[in-house]
């Protein structure tokens, strides 16, 4: 077919830009088992690392010997703090302002800690030899509830004692870590005090983990002979490890190569700096042989970093029909032994502060308070950004809590608080500047597409048999509308450890008209090498098929902050559009020079140039690439590329309304989830079949999270759900079947109105489905219980309601 | 995640892996379908200097429908109990059970045998065993003996067999016509073991039941059986209640396992009802 017989719009399908489910180019190697992940790096004379870890909460560490482990033929080392501290490694600094041992300086603070690191020839001989390095401990008292520590005389951080000033405020006890206030205080327990309804309550959010099914892992190769360290991890930020490992480490930055490969899932736990990079490092140096470490399930659970862990104490107030006129919330956040919280440096608790969600809320106040315990440090932001999972449970459960008090339905009492369409760009009460949305459009939608009157009827009946003694189970309408705040963002106010938090996409056109595109982001399954190249083709109109993609590798990708917090899209997606506009104003005079007509006088038509008014005399992009390349043009240099790095100037808003229907056996406990709605506004949608699995994947987390899945400790501090028997981790199975919709608000600050969706399925599904719980019981007397909401925990609720005779 | 050092055996008969674990005593162990054994492994919690593969052993294999009595041998998958025909006609008990334990994958390797053997209260056939009242065939280098299943499970992980024997080949009984026979399990996903667990059989004026993972051994009840037996159901629930002593863990507390098992039983006394005739 002749180029000129197509419409536009034929020529634009052709491209697979953004709108098309294009299929995700990344599962032709996956489905094939063709990826090469970090345990897929096999270098010449590598050797093994494994961890001796602490197998108490708290304990000091007296001696450990390492002769027996020496002994063992096949074994190379055996590092402890004390080989670490001459090079002032046996401690790091932490995403948070804090500090975290490497290695067991003198103590443990949790199970599961690091003590030792084997290195040997063979993964066989180095766990052998984990076993044979004797340690001694001396146990100490564990404090694992983060009320008990701010209370106890038992000082958990003793290198930090007498210092009453932590990296964020002053620091109330030993076991204090910091303060975090936002909103007017005085205002809002005014408002309290007089309100006609308050509603109170503690939400907890419990301690969970992102569990990606590959764990954490990385190969350090140092090259004596160039100086050069290559360090391969299962990094989302590979540009900010290597300024990390060279700022901790003193080699140059221009030495370091930080390659992420292809990684098995990420959702915040591949944010941070794990002592099993540090300590590959180590060992390369020390050994001129690259070094292996790679994490087993057990250890990616106890020990690298857990999500949530929030005690959200809430008062909600409002006028007696239903209007919200003041929102008050105390938070007391258990972040483990170290504060490694990994949120940008000014924002301590992330951006808890989204709390008021998606209602508009005149006055609030928010206090976050981080505690230090016997648990494993992380608390990152799994499947969200920063604290935006902890706060939309927060203000979801707050609000069905109210509408108990108001005895008004759910549904309602958000439709008469919501944000207004016109109210946008909205300022909120704690400070945050939403972009745009059309919450009463999208929840309409949803209400009238679950029949959310006839459920209730449904419901209100099946509470008629469950009281005649017909039924034993119960149904349960779980509601929620979220809003998130997502695409850190701006660099006057977000940085992580002083890196301003911008993205980056660097476009090289080739001379026959395909490209390469490389990102300071990171793909681990959200399928970059996809929607990437389709913002591309529609911005300068060449085929998408046509367009690699390339991220991972500080030697050749332009430098960014990486993938997590939703924020490739909004930041690097804007990068990537705002290059391909600067390859598209040079490619137009390249067009008006080959033309023979003025710049102005050439208007770009979905994939070439065309002389205005005369649209059969055009240049398409693919002819303008050679020309770049073989002509000789005046006032231009040859070639064709262009980089951006991008300061985004706000935040995102993306929301959604998802509604859960769940029938609830109460007898047994067991849950069947019968219905599950999910409508999604992340504004312009590149790529809808993949929005779809990213809604699937995270409403399928947020089951997990819901209603069975936590890391549990006992009083000694010990992990009890460190095994994926005890971890619940969905199957097929428990896997309800969904349905998407969405409404489009696209972003007006975006270039192209994007906002990000990956991580909205988590946010708003976690509150859809404990809503539900809620909601099947609350004819029956309940207003709050904790989640997660496995069957002995529901069978528990029904009990106290007293639905066992 | 990763087993201490063994030696690895494939005798070609039961004689010679009897002989191996004579040789070696205490240091071996059999291994049929390994997904018992070699998690425990993994996690160091059993270490053995010798592994005895019994999977080429052919003596241990097949599935023997008679008129009165099944016997399997103990490499017989649990995905064979659930796709042999003659079985599933036999005694669909066994197929019923079978499809609530694990999952495909594991159930391709799982031998019937080692699920009998293991000795881990979470087990699913033990229990049913005892309801359907099979017998285990023992062989050990002082020949070979039986032990009734009801009399085999001693605590957690102890067993009425002796280290130097070999569990061979179990026989059930066909229950006759007429019999109703119901599984019904909790658990708290594919995969898991149970929460609670009831395995029932009743009909002409007979009737048997057995309770997993509530104790540190299956529970099976006589004077439960006799209750049901009786027509009891209310008599024949207090006194399972009676014999179980299940522990608070990660599937929940004391009293919601009880609960649970009360729940459990009913249904399977319900669903065995209405099969029998
Ligand atoms: C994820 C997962 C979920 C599971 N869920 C369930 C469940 O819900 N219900 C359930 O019942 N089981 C469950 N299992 C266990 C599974 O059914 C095992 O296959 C079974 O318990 C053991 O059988 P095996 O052939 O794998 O034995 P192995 O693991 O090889 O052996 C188990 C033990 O029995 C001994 N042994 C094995 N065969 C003999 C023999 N012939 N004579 C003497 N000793 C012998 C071994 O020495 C060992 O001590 C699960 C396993 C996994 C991995």
């Amino acid at each position: 077919m002749n180029d000129q017989t197509l419409t536009p719009e034929e020529r634009a399908a052709s491209l697979k830009g953004m709108g098309s489910s294009r299929k995700r180019v990344e599962d032709v190697r996956f489905t094939q088992g063709k990826g090469n992940y970090v345990d897929d790096i096999k270098l010449d004379g590598m050797l093994f690392g494994d961890f001796v870890r602490s197998p108490y909460a708290h304990a000091r560490v007296k001696s450990v010997n390492k002769e027996a482990a020496l002994a063992l033929p096949g074994v190379i080392a055996v590092l402890t703090a004390e080989d670490l501290s001459p090079l002032g490694l046996h401690w790091m600094p932490t995403l948070a302002g804090d500090k975290q041992m490497v290695l067991a300086d003198g103590k443990v603070l949790f199970q599961g800690q690091e003590v030792a690191y084997v290195v040997a020839e063979d993964r066989y001989i180095a766990a052998d030899a984990v076993e044979l390095v004797e340690v001694d401990y001396e146990e100490l008292p564990v404090l694992t509830d983060p009320f008990e520590a701010l209370k106890s005389d038992v000082v958990l951080r003793e290198d930090l004692e007498g210092q009453t000033e932590g990296a964020h405020g002053p620091r109330k006890h030993h076991n204090h870590i910091f303060t975090w206030e936002q909103g007017d205080k005085e205002a809002t327990e005014a408002i309290l005090a007089e309100a006609d309804v308050v509603a109170e309550e503690m939400v907890y959010y419990h301690r969970t983990h992102p569990c990606p099914l590959e764990t954490c892992g990385c190969v350090a190769s140092m090259d004596k002979v160039t100086g050069k360290l290559t360090l391969y991890g299962t990094f989302q930020a590979p540009h900010a490890i290597r300024t990390v490992v060279s700022l901790i480490s003193g080699i140059a930055e221009h030495n370091i190569r930080v390659i992420s490969p292809d990684i098995g899932g990420g959702f915040g736990n591949k944010v941070g700096a794990y002592a099993g990079y540090v300590c590959s490092v180590v060992a390369s140096i020390v050994t001129g042989q690259p070094v292996k470490w790679v994490e087993d399930r057990m250890e990616n659970l106890m020990s690298t970093a857990f999500a949530r862990d929030y005690w959200m104490q809430g008062k909600i107030a409002a006028t007696k029909d239903g209007k919200i006129t003041g929102l008050w919330c105390h938070t007391t956040a258990d972040h483990g032994g170290f504060d490694a919280c990994a949120d940008p440096t000014k924002f301590p608790a992330g951006f808890m502060n989204i709390c008021t969600g998606s209602y508009d809320i005149p006055t609030a106040y928010l206090a976050v308070d981080g505690v230090y315990t016997n648990k494993a440090p992380g608390g990152v932001a799994y499947r969200c950004s920063f604290r935006v999972t902890e706060a939309a449970y927060f203000i979801e459960r707050m609000i069905e809590v109210l509408a108990i008090k108001l005895n008004m339905d759910a549904a309602e009492l958000r439709r008469i608080n919501f944000i207004k369409a016109d109210q946008f760009p909205y300022q909120s009460a704690l400070g945050w500047e939403y972009d745009s949305g059309d919450y009463h459009t999208a929840w309409d939608k949803a209400l009238k597409a679950v029949d959310y009157e006839g459920l209730r009827a449904e419901q209100s009946q099946r509470i008629e048999d469950f009281k005649a003694g017909k039924t034993r189970k119960l149904l349960g309408i779980g509601l929620t509308h979220f809003t998130e705040i997502v695409g850190a963002g701006p660099v006057k106010n977000c940085d992580i450890l002083g890196l301003g938090m911008f993205d980056s996409c660097e476009i090289r056109i080739h001379p026959t008209g395909s490209a390469i595109a490389r990102l300071g982001t990171i793909s681990q399954g959200q399928g970059h090498a996809t929607t990437f190249a389709q913002i591309i083709a529609s911005e300068i109109g060449l085929p998408a098929d046509d367009i690699t993609l390339e991220e991972g590798d500080t030697d050749t990708a332009p430098y960014g902050l990486g993938t997590y917090g939703s924020r490739s899209t909004p930041v690097a997606g804007a990068a990537t559009a705002m290059a391909a506009r600067k390859i598209r104003a040079k490619a137009q005079m390249i067009a008006a020079y080959l033309l023979e007509v003025h710049d102005n006088d050439v208007e770009w038509d979905v994939d070439r140039f065309a002389v205005k008014g005369a649209p059969e005399r055009f240049k398409t992009m693919k002819e303008i690439a050679f020309a770049a390349y073989n002509q000789a043009i005046p006032g231009l240099e040859p070639g064709l590329e262009a980089v951006s790095y991008y300061d985004p100037p706000n935040m995102t808003y993306p929301f959604g309304a998802y509604i859960c229907v769940m029938e609830i056996d109460v007898d047994t406990g067991e849950w069947d989830v019968r219905q599950f709605y999910a409508l999604d506004d992340c504004g312009t949608r590149i790529n809808p079949m993949i929005i779809e699995g990213q809604v699937h994947g995270g409403v399928t987390e947020a089951l997990a999270i819901a209603m069975g899945q936590e890391i549990a400790y006992d009083e000694m501090g010990n992990v009890k759900t460190a095994t994926l028997m005890d971890f619940f981790i969905p199957t097929a199975w428990e896997t309800p079947n969904y349905t998407t919709d969405h409404t489009v608000t696209p972003s007006p600050h975006h270039p192209i109105g994007a906002k990000g969706v990956g991580e909205s399925p988590n946010v708003g599904g976690v509150p859809a489905f404990s809503n539900a719980v809620h909601d099947a019981f609350r004819p029956f007397g309940l207003v709050q219980s904790h989640m997660p909401h496995d069957h002995w925990r529901i069978w528990k609720i029904a009990n106290g309601l007293g639905m066992h005779g | 995640m990763i087993p201490a050092g063994f030696e690895y055996h494939r005798p070609g008969d039961i004689a010679s892996a009897i002989g191996i674990l004579q040789e070696y005593g205490d240091e071996a162990r059999v291994i049929a379908g390994g997904h018992s054994l070699i998690p425990m492994m993994k996690l160091r919690m059993a270490e053995m200097g010798h592994l005895v593969d019994l999977q080429a052993i052919n003596e241990l294999k097949g599935v023997n429908v008679g008129a009165d009595t099944v016997t399997l041998g103990a490499m017989v998958t649990q995905h064979e109990l659930i796709t042999h025909d003659g079985l599933g006609s036999a005694i669909p008990l066994i197929r019923e059970a079978a499809l609530q334990i694990a999952d495909p994958q594991v159930r391709y390797a799982g031998t019937i045998g080692g699920n009998v053997a293991n000795g881990d209260p979470g087990n699913d056939m033990p229990g049913l065993m005892q309801c359907l009242n099979a017998t285990f065939e023992l062989s050990g280098p002082d020949g070979t003996r039986s032990v009734a299943a009801r009399e085999f499970y001693e605590a957690a992980y102890f067993t009425a067999r002796e280290d130097e024997e070999i569990l061979t080949r179990i026989t059930i009984p066909v229950p006759g016509a007429g019999v109703g026979q119901a599984y019904e399990k909790q658990k708290r996903k594919i995969g898991d073991y149970a929460t609670a667990a009831a395995a029932v059989m009743l009909g002409n004026g007979q009737a048997s039941v057995a309770m997993t993972n509530l104790a540190d051994t299956p529970v099976w009840s006589e004077s439960a059986s006799a209750a049901l037996a009786d027509g009891d159901v209310d008599g024949c629930v207090a006194a399972m209640l009676d014999a179980i002593d299940p522990v608070a863990d990660n599937r929940g507390p004391v009293e919601f396992k009880k609960h649970v098992a009360a729940v459990m039983l009913r249904r399977a006394i319900a669903r065995a009802q209405s099969r029998a005739s």
